[in-house]
């Protein structure tokens, strides 16, 4: 019988909580439906030879991370040194994917900072950028050997983000991947 | 004779439009890009539609909806290519299928369930005894 009374009381409680709690919420941070789904693909000029064409095949039989970035993205400069670091780590290769950017700003920019990635392929007109799902750089994908989404990061890159999202992710993709290495010799 | 003239400037105001691009060869193409791009959040800014939103992304998906159209595909499959690749979030109007059935139905069966709640309770209490004695 009390339990009746204090019921609506309850479900108003529930509703408060679940709304505090979106207060904090990111409303940016837009999940991909793309984790857990192959990587769509792609046939994209490489910005240092451009006769030269970058494919998703490029990307298979080893984990990768494939960063979206831009010259004009001030969230990119802020991550850079991070990916430098990423690199130097080499733990895995990094994909740059040049997005909405012109050749000239993009070649100083790296030239500037340094640049981590193993290749660039450039999307300017956004073509390959829509199929991605990418709506904002940076974005960094981790994709497995089979070129599997594992995990997509809005935003920069930081050491807290790379330790705790990425690194057990990518110990995941890689031991399964030597693991069917080995099944298959 | 200013303020005429300044007046006359707002009523320019319709001709801001955000999309520079051409009206579509056919009227029934452009009828459809007008709809769904009136549906389709820009995720950049997000309560904006791609059809007003300045935003270089909003111009891409409005380039990539066009030439789907001119392609012959139809309104089902233009969301659904975007659904798929940006998530239910960038449509305004959830398609009807998965956990946007909760969207969907659970108003109406929220209301069902006051609608049997409402008749339980007057049932039980068209049944209780008249107390002549009440004030």
């Amino acid at each position: 019988m009390k339990l009746k009374f204090f019921l609506p009381a309850l479900i108003f409680a529930g509703l408060v909580v679940v709304f505090f709690l979106g207060l904090f919420r990111d409303p940016t941070l837009v999940e991909s439906p793309f984790i857990g789904k192959p990587a769509p693909e792609f046939d994209l000029p490489s910005l240092y030879n451009p006769e030269k064409r970058i494919t998703k095949n490029d990307l298979l039989g080893q984990v990768t991370l494939v960063n979206v970035w831009a010259s004009w993205c001030p969230g990119c400069a802020r991550e850079h040194d991070m990916l430098l670091r990423i690199a130097q780590e080499g733990r895995l290769p990094i994909l740059g994917f040049n997005w909405k950017d012109e050749a000239q700003p993009a070649k100083k920019w790296l030239q500037k900072r340094g640049d981590p990635y193993m290749d660039i392929a450039v999307d300017r007109d956004n073509v390959t950028g829509i199929d991605w799902g990418v709506y904002g750089a940076p974005e960094t994908f981790l994709l497995d050997a089979q070129g599997i989404i594992r995990y997509k990061l809005i935003g920069p890159m930081t050491l807290e983000i790379w330790e705790q999202e990425f690194v057990p992710r990518i110990r995941a993709a890689q031991d399964a991947n030597s693991n069917s290495a080995e099944d298959n010799s | 004779m200013r303020w005429l003239f300044l007046l006359s400037l707002f009523l320019l105001l319709p001709v801001w439009a955000i999309d520079p691009t051409e009206v579509m060869a056919d009227p029934k193409d452009q009828a459809m890009y007008e709809t769904i791009t009136q549906e389709v959040r820009c995720l950049v800014c997000q309560n904006q539609t791609i059809a007003n939103s300045t935003a270089p992304l909003a111009a891409d998906l409005r380039r990539e909806i066009r030439r789907m159209i001119e392609e012959g595909q139809s309104e089902a499959e233009i969301k659904t290519f975007l659904v798929e690749r940006y998530g239910d979030f960038v449509l305004y109007k959830p398609l009807f299928r998965k956990w946007n059935l909760v969207l969907w139905l659970g108003p109406i069966v929220l209301l069902l369930i006051g609608l049997v709640a409402l008749s339980l309770i007057v049932r039980r209490r068209t049944k209780l005894p008249i107390n002549e004695d009440a004030p």
